[in-house]
């Protein structure tokens, strides 16, 4: 059998990891199968990217603490890992500017290494042989030896909060759409892609998104877990063990929920201030969708962007809080 | 506070666990954690007692492959174990009986040690690492009397409860009667409504815990197995040691699925062959 030439993937998940869950690293999973099923792709490493402190989202803990939960569920993966590079900025980062700085990431280190397939760091990969197994990392294939392809990871709420009015720049979408793509991991009986047709940008490029059908019910809602924390119960089978343990060690989630109460959303006072203007024209059709979308999404607990969709809405005002 | 006097519980979980998910091992936090938010129980202990071969379920993989798994997954829970006495059985059991033997252990084994935990104590001293996440509370006192025995379930199988020839109706009426059930179930799901409309279970409703589970968490072992056949990765939907071990072992194959496949399901065999 002739070797195929396959296209290397890195995958970037931005979001709040509020706590991180064992849904968020399903979709590493089921997104690497789901592009190595294609024979087009390899995916070579995920990055896991905590959106920073300055995203103001109500009930948000402190970055140190989410960086250091991701790094302990990512610990024994061996293509997994966790960037802090966005959270360490002093203001909140567009997703479009955390995707550029990753791809010129990719580019320099392509530059300085090339013979090595696997992207992952040497230091974790040596203490990762043990779960070798577990990870299936196939080095069978050739591949092209440029640089991999950065896409972004997301669930299906990310894709249609595209249609939300000031919480994305179009030109941020237009970006990330058409430079470098989405893999979307979509519940069964979702309806991205009768989203993607309604909307012109997304149609547009329909050949950079993939949707992903997750075949196991497994809303794990970040929410939920910090509800269930508040009360005292059990958040276990539901976190990685280690995650589960630092919890408890640092008394997590107990009294943040008000966190960031009174503010607004950082993207929504970025664009709203400055030409990104909203009206309260509801015949618009977007305005209407996402009136709709909202009852939608306030269901979906796929809240991985760093621009993440809204559970409230202020009747009349139309003013976006999380 | 005055300490309360509270009921002490074991729950036995009866299944395929095949494989063993990490939804079995939330079933188990959900029960504990309803039961002790009533204020009058006190959970001890939790029991994975997965059926033996003879149950002839299609796709149904050796036990000896199963309790390892189920092992595997508790290793580190200070205070759910596994139990092979079901699956060592050369016949298929009635789940009524599974209940009975476990409550006949418990009987006895209070009789020999008035230790409150009736956790082993090999176990605990091996886990007391991992006491902080097991948060298990042992100041309060309990009366010394022997624990509660309660089936834990889904709420498909009290459904099942209505299936002609599964169950014998002396077995549903002792495990709802003279032991309890402790049901989890799903959001939207109508627990309520099927126990409303069966008699035997209205009678002893009081009985039956209905959970409801507030993450939708449906990881059903046949998807995983499923995803399996594929060479699709099943990280994080069951706890990494039972990954590992399913890979060392090359379970679940297109031909594993096909055991059974010609078999009657054994209640269904045994109920329509007699009477």
């Amino acid at each position: 059998m002739a070797v195929q030439m396959k296209t290397k993937v890195v995958l970037l998940a931005c979001g709040s990891f509020n706590p991180i869950t064992n849904m968020h690293m399903r979709m590493f999973e089921l997104a690497r199968d789901y592009l190595k099923d294609t024979g087009r792709y390899i995916v070579v490493k995920g990055i896991i990217s905590p959106v920073g402190d300055g995203y103001k989202k109500k009930g948000l803990i402190e970055n140190c603490h989410r960086l250091e939960m991701a790094r302990l569920a990512s610990e024994s993966s061996e293509w997994i890992s966790v960037d802090d590079w966005e959270s360490q900025q002093p203001v909140w980062v567009e997703t479009a500017k955390v995707l550029r700085h990753h791809h010129a990431g990719l580019i320099s280190s392509g530059d300085s290494d090339n013979n090595d397939l696997d992207t992952v760091r040497c230091g974790k990969r040596r203490k990762m042989e043990q779960n070798r197994n577990i990870c299936q990392i196939d080095f069978s294939f050739n591949t092209k030896g440029d640089t991999p392809q950065l896409k972004l990871l997301c669930g299906a709420d990310v894709l249609e909060s595209f249609a939300v009015p000031n919480l994305w720049k179009p030109e941020d979408i237009e970006e990330i759409l058409g430079r470098y793509g989405v893999v979307c991991i979509t519940r069964c009986g979702s309806d991205a892609e009768k989203f993607i047709s309604e909307s012109d940008v997304l149609s547009r490029h329909r050949k950079n998104i993939h949707v992903v059908q997750e075949w196991v019910t497994n809303d794990i809602s970040a929410t939920h877990v910090r509800c269930a924390i508040r009360k005292g119960h059990s958040v276990r089978y539901l976190l990685p063990d280690p995650v589960v343990r630092y919890i408890q060690d640092h008394s997590l989630y107990k009294e943040s929920e008000q966190k960031n109460a009174d503010d607004i959303l950082a993207p929504l006072q970025r664009y709203t201030s400055t030409n990104y203007r909203y009206t309260q024209n509801c015949s618009d059709p977007f305005a209407s969708f996402f009136s709709v979308a909202f009852g939608i999404l306030k269901k979906s607990s796929y809240l991985f962007s760093a621009q993440c969709i809204v559970l409230n809405i202020m009747p009349g005002k139309f003013l976006i809080r999380l | 506070m005055a300490s309360q006097e509270k009921t002490k519980l074991v729950l036995l979980a009866c299944g395929s666990f095949n494989p063993i998910t990490n939804m079995h091992l939330r079933m188990f936090e959900l029960a504990r954690d309803h039961l002790e938010d009533t204020g009058r129980y006190r959970v001890v202990k939790g029991i994975i007692s997965p059926v033996g071969d003879s149950y002839k379920k299609k796709g149904l993989i050796e036990a000896c492959h199963r309790l390892e798994m189920a092992r595997l997954a508790t290793e580190n829970s200070d205070w759910i174990t596994v139990n092979d006495w079901e699956s060592q059985q050369s016949e298929w059991v009635e789940t009524a009986r599974v209940v009975r033997h476990h409550h006949a252990e418990l009987i006895s084994s209070e009789n020999i040690n008035d230790d409150v935990d009736t956790v082993r104590c090999g176990k605990r001293r091996k886990l007391e690492q991992n006491k902080n996440i097991c948060q298990s509370s042992s100041y309060i006192n309990t009366e010394t009397d022997t624990p509660h025995l309660k089936l834990l379930c889904g709420a498909d199988v009290l459904e099942s409860f209505g299936v002609p020839n599964l169950w014998k109706s002396e077995d549903i009426e002792e495990i709802v009667g003279q032991y309890g059930v402790a049901c989890i179930t799903r959001c939207g799901s109508d627990a309520e409504k099927f126990i409303n409309q069966s008699d035997v279970l209205y009678k002893h409703r009081k009985n039956i815990h209905v959970v409801r589970e507030w993450v939708t968490n449906e990881i059903s072992a046949t998807h995983v197995r499923r995803a399996l056949r594929r060479g699709q990765s099943v990280r994080y939907l069951l706890p990494d040691p039972v990954v590992r071990y399913i890979q060392d072992h090359s379970l679940y194959s297109s031909e594993s699925e096909q055991k059974n496949a010609d078999v009657i399901l054994a209640p269904l065999q045994r109920y329509t062959s007699t009477n």
